[in-house]
């Protein structure tokens, strides 16, 4: 795959394409927002389509209720508000009257991780995908860039059940094609290679992208999978891409407890256990400072993936 | 259906209830017979549904959410009778394998259950939802909620209070079973509701009180708030019901709530509920 960058966009951005293009195709799609229209870019959908938008008002428990509630009566809700509202705060929630009651309401939560920024750590959720990958009956998709959260937004309301999107709030690179089709639960292979296998998720993917001429570099030809379904895991492509490389590294905004790097490690440590590096948040709470300088501060950059590659590398059985 | 039918079908209600809490020896019978002529009136009398036909999305029918689920002995009882299920099936509840989960699911398949309940304070949003959805739809049929006032103490309840009005979401009907006994005690003594009928038309909802357990008035207050309905506000009825209505020794006491009689109590129970439409 061309991996160039062809412009810098939120990912966020993409939902907002990528709900109004639903909207537009599908009149049963209907949108709710819990206050946070403008960061959640739900904005163009609700011009467009003012009858199908609810704002909720900050009152996500409600949301989510009333989601469940228009799924029950044939619609294809999407709920819009920062990650931790859309997960921790509204857990038995989503629960019991999404994920138990199988309705087909789309959680999609904004400004996630550690990327969030100068909010600080009561805004930056790391625990998100662990939660929500637990609940039976629940999709969980991470996207890596605007092109692809847009398509991944159009295919959520192609699917029938539950989902859970987390996307972010700064401008990254945007490199997938725009106009290839989103296929929930199949690995996108970005790079084929020998030596290591990179799983990534999310912004990580393109940490892990800018890894990949470094480490040609200094011998190691590396093979990178965007994950961007964690949740059924295409563990058929992790074991295929395994059984080449031979030694693994992860890579996510995320917790490790809980994260992409776990749900790997189960699918090898069942099938196949190889040298496996996470690159992750270990066990602590985030702080405020600029994207670039806490995903530098709490290693998830491009050097990290790097170093792992290395160790997971050097770790292989001659 | 005469007013006297429909006292015949809730007697029958509650012997089933009796009779699945005992036979499993779990459940909670207080609140289930507490709340039972509320719901008989519903079903059998107030709401246009097709049993038979049972839909998921409720389109052009009446929908009905029980947000307090664990009166599902109540419910089950009840959509059996009204024929969305074998009565029969009313056998299995809380057994390993059966569609009569302890609360309410729509896991198993059980037709007449749109979604799970059980976590409180959730049915009022979902109801609020549903409602929107006849809304979008064109769909002039109403949208019944019945809660618990224990239920009352969860913030999630005052998101959906505030929702609904501001809205305007005026083809919700809700109904609080107010039985003032909650697990741990009376409603008083545990978290005083104080005053909710004012609580609620604060929030801008159109208010009836009622005794819940007087299948007329029942009845009669369910045809003025349909009347009402589409007028701008969402309604609620206070129902003032008292748990364990029907069984002496279990009225006055909020100790049933989440207990199953012995044989005994159970023998003495029926003793006091007229069989009608035949036990399962």
């Amino acid at each position: 795959m061309n991996l160039e960058v062809q412009n810098y966009k939120d990912t966020r951005s993409g939902f907002g394409e990528g709900l109004l293009e639903a909207g537009k195709r599908n009149p049963k799609v209907v949108g709710l927002c819990a206050d946070l229209t403008g960061s959640l870019k739900m904005g163009d959908f609700q011009k467009a389509f003012p009858e199908r938008f609810f704002q909720m008002g900050i009152a996500e428990a409600n949301m989510i209720g009333t989601a469940a509630g228009l799924a029950i009566g044939g619609y294809i809700p999407f709920t819009g508000t920062f990650a931790n509202f859309s997960t921790a705060r509204v857990y038995d929630q989503i629960r019991q009257v999404v994920a138990y009651s199988n309705k087909n309401v789309k959680v999609c939560a904004s400004h996630a991780g550690i990327t969030l920024g100068e909010d600080g750590a009561t805004h930056q959720t790391l625990e998100d995908i662990g939660m929500m990958k637990m609940l039976p009956n629940m999709t969980v998709i991470v996207p890596c860039d605007f092109n692809q959260t847009k398509n991944a937004t159009i295919a959520c309301a192609e699917y029938e059940g539950p989902v859970y999107m987390r996307f972010g709030r700064p401008k990254v690179a945007n490199f997938t094609p725009a106009d290839e089709k989103f296929i929930i639960g199949k690995a996108q292979m970005l790079q084929e290679g020998t030596d290591v296998s990179i799983f990534a998720c999310g912004h990580l993917v393109w940490k892990a992208v800018q890894a990949l001429p470094i480490l040609k570099e200094m011998g190691i030809n590396a093979e990178l999978i965007n994950i961007h379904t964690i949740k059924p895991l295409d563990a058929e492509a992790v074991m295929k891409s395994v059984a080449k490389t031979g030694c693994v590294v992860t890579a996510e905004e995320h917790m490790r407890n809980g994260g992409l790097g776990d749900s790997i490690a189960q699918v090898l440590a069942l099938n196949n256990p190889k040298p496996l590096e996470m690159v992750a948040i270990n066990d602590v709470f985030g702080q405020s400072g600029t994207p670039d300088e806490l995903m530098k501060f709490y290693h998830l950059d491009t050097q990290d993936i790097i170093e792992a590659a290395k160790r997971a590398v050097a770790r292989k059985v001659k | 259906m005469t007013i006297n039918e429909l006292k015949d079908i809730a007697s029958q209600v509650r012997r089933d209830i009796i009779r699945m809490v005992h036979a499993c020896q779990s459940g909670h019978p207080g609140g289930s017979l507490g709340a039972t002529d509320i719901v008989t009136a519903l079903y059998f009398d107030q709401m246009q549904i097709d049993p038979e036909n049972f839909r998921m999305d409720g389109a052009g029918e009446d929908m009905f959410f029980l947000s307090n689920g664990h009166i599902s002995p109540m419910l089950y009882s009840i959509l059996a009778h009204r024929g969305f299920f074998p009565v029969s099936e009313l056998a299995t509840f809380r057994r390993l394998g059966t569609r009569l989960q302890g609360h309410p699911t729509t896991a198993e398949g059980l037709p007449g259950i749109r979604v799970a309940s059980g976590s409180l304070g959730q049915g009022l949003s979902v109801s609020c939802g549903a409602a929107q959805a006849k809304k979008l739809n064109g769909d002039s049929h109403l949208v019944f909620c019945l809660m618990g006032d224990g239920e009352q103490e969860e913030g999630q309840i005052w998101e959906a209070a505030m929702y609904a009005p501001a809205k305007h979401v005026d083809n919700l009907v809700a109904i609080i079973d107010y039985n003032k006994k909650q697990i741990d005690g009376s409603t008083d003594d545990v978290m005083n509701l104080g005053d909710m009928k004012a609580k609620y038309e604060a929030f801008g909802w159109k208010v009836y009180e009622l005794n819940g357990n007087d299948m007329q008035q029942l009845v009669d207050t369910l045809n003025v708030a349909r009347g009402n309905a589409h007028k701008g506000q969402p309604q609620l009825l206070l129902a003032h019901t008292e748990m364990g209505m029907g069984v002496d020794f279990m009225m006055g006491t909020h100790k049933w709530h989440g207990s199953a009689p012995n044989d005994e109590q159970a023998a003495c129970a029926l003793n006091q509920l007229k069989e009608t439409l035949g036990d399962y």
